[in-house]
């Protein structure tokens, strides 16, 4: 059972850390002027974590204890390989999403 | 008059363009908000608690960090330092938005840093290098509208989850919207050598340091990527410069 006032602060400390966290360059750095360096490698943050965060749960999904899932990498890829070539994002989503029920169903029956 | 509001009619607004562009992640947020209701039920907090939790963090993964770690009766301080670890790379997204949207109204950007989240920033970015040429307003437009349609049904999934104690059958495989959705929205973005350096060096890293705990090696993953991608960036133009 979690104590109430634990919880409390943890609701507010986190409340409190998670924003500083968003607000520090936002709200602080504002439009003032960043270091070509700086700049360089914020260009590539979207590329690197975004792929990064998916990755383990494309490799090893949750819903299957971890297990690697046909269905699950064969949509990851067809994602990608759609997003690649037709630059469009939903076209993307619906082509995983129909790989991914597609072979769930089949593997199923 | 007349002439402004045919191209309203023909052009379709910068909101309403986030906001479509924000929908899909409704499969994302509505399990994901459902399952932590459910869970933060089972931990004996009741609904206000649970609402007031979601919506003052307003970081899911976090959220199940400090919830979690909460049960096991972790030290207060350890909690709250492993829930922010877990939820670092926010920081990073921040950054990444300050070159497109630095320029807005300080109440703005106040409002703007509690909704940077993954899917606000995903298609944020994903539009603001697509369509350079768009004002600051237009781009805070746009922002606003991708939450639009996910915000409210985080809040409303938050309670629902914890009032009916239902969560979404795991048969429907909503686990993999969140993959599904970034992938779709990444792809377009790897316009460059440099861009698929980055995410490749990024997946590579982010599968060997999976069992960091506290997601401290997606921070790792991230930050080699994107190292990566400025480095290959600098020896392209080195390349182009002396080939011309």
């Amino acid at each position: 059972m979690i104590e109430p006032l634990t919880l409390w602060i943890v609701i507010v400390g986190l409340g409190v850390g998670s924003y500083a966290l968003r607000f520090t360059f936002l709200g602080l750095v504002g439009d003032r002027p960043m270091p070509g360096w700086l700049l360089r490698h914020l260009r590539y943050t979207a590329v690197a974590m975004l792929p990064a965060l998916v990755a383990p749960q494309v490799v090893w999904p949750a819903a299957t204890d971890g297990a690697p899932d046909l269905p699950r990498m064969s949509a990851a890829a067809v994602t990608l390989a759609v997003g690649l070539i037709t630059k469009n994002t939903l076209a993307a989503i619906f082509a995983g999403a129909a790989t991914l029920f597609g072979l769930l169903w089949l593997t199923a029956v | 008059m007349r002439s402004t509001t045919a191209k309203t009619h023909r052009r379709v607004t910068p909101y309403w363009k986030g906001f479509a562009d924000g929908a899909p992640f409704i499969l994302v947020i509505v399990p994901f908000a459902m399952l932590f209701g459910v869970l933060a039920t089972e931990a004996g907090l009741n609904v206000f608690e649970t609402l007031t939790f979601s919506a003052v963090v307003f970081a899911g993964a976090a959220q199940f960090t400090a919830l979690q770690l909460m049960q096991e009766e972790a030290p207060t301080l350890v909690v709250l330092i492993s829930a922010l670890a877990v939820n670092l790379r926010v920081a990073m997204y921040s950054a990444s938005l300050t070159p497109w949207i630095g320029a807005a109204p300080f109440w703005q950007r106040a409002i703007a840093a509690y909704f940077t989240v993954d899917q606000s920033y995903a298609c944020s970015v994903a539009q603001f290098e697509k369509e350079p040429q768009m004002t600051v307003p237009q781009r805070m437009a746009y922002f606003a509208g991708v939450l639009s349609p996910i915000v409210p049904l985080w809040y409303v999934s938050s309670v629902v989850g914890a009032l009916m104690g239902t969560q979404i059958p795991p048969g429907w495989a909503l686990d993999f919207a969140l993959p599904i959705t970034f992938l779709a929205l990444v792809a377009p973005m790897l316009r460059t050598a440099a861009h698929v350096v980055a995410a490749l060096v990024a997946i590579v890293t982010s599968l060997l340091t999976a069992a960091i705990p506290y997601s401290l090696g997606l921070i790792i993953a991230g930050t080699f990527g994107m190292m990566a991608g400025a480095q290959a960036e600098l020896w392209l133009d080195r390349r182009r410069l002396r080939d011309d």
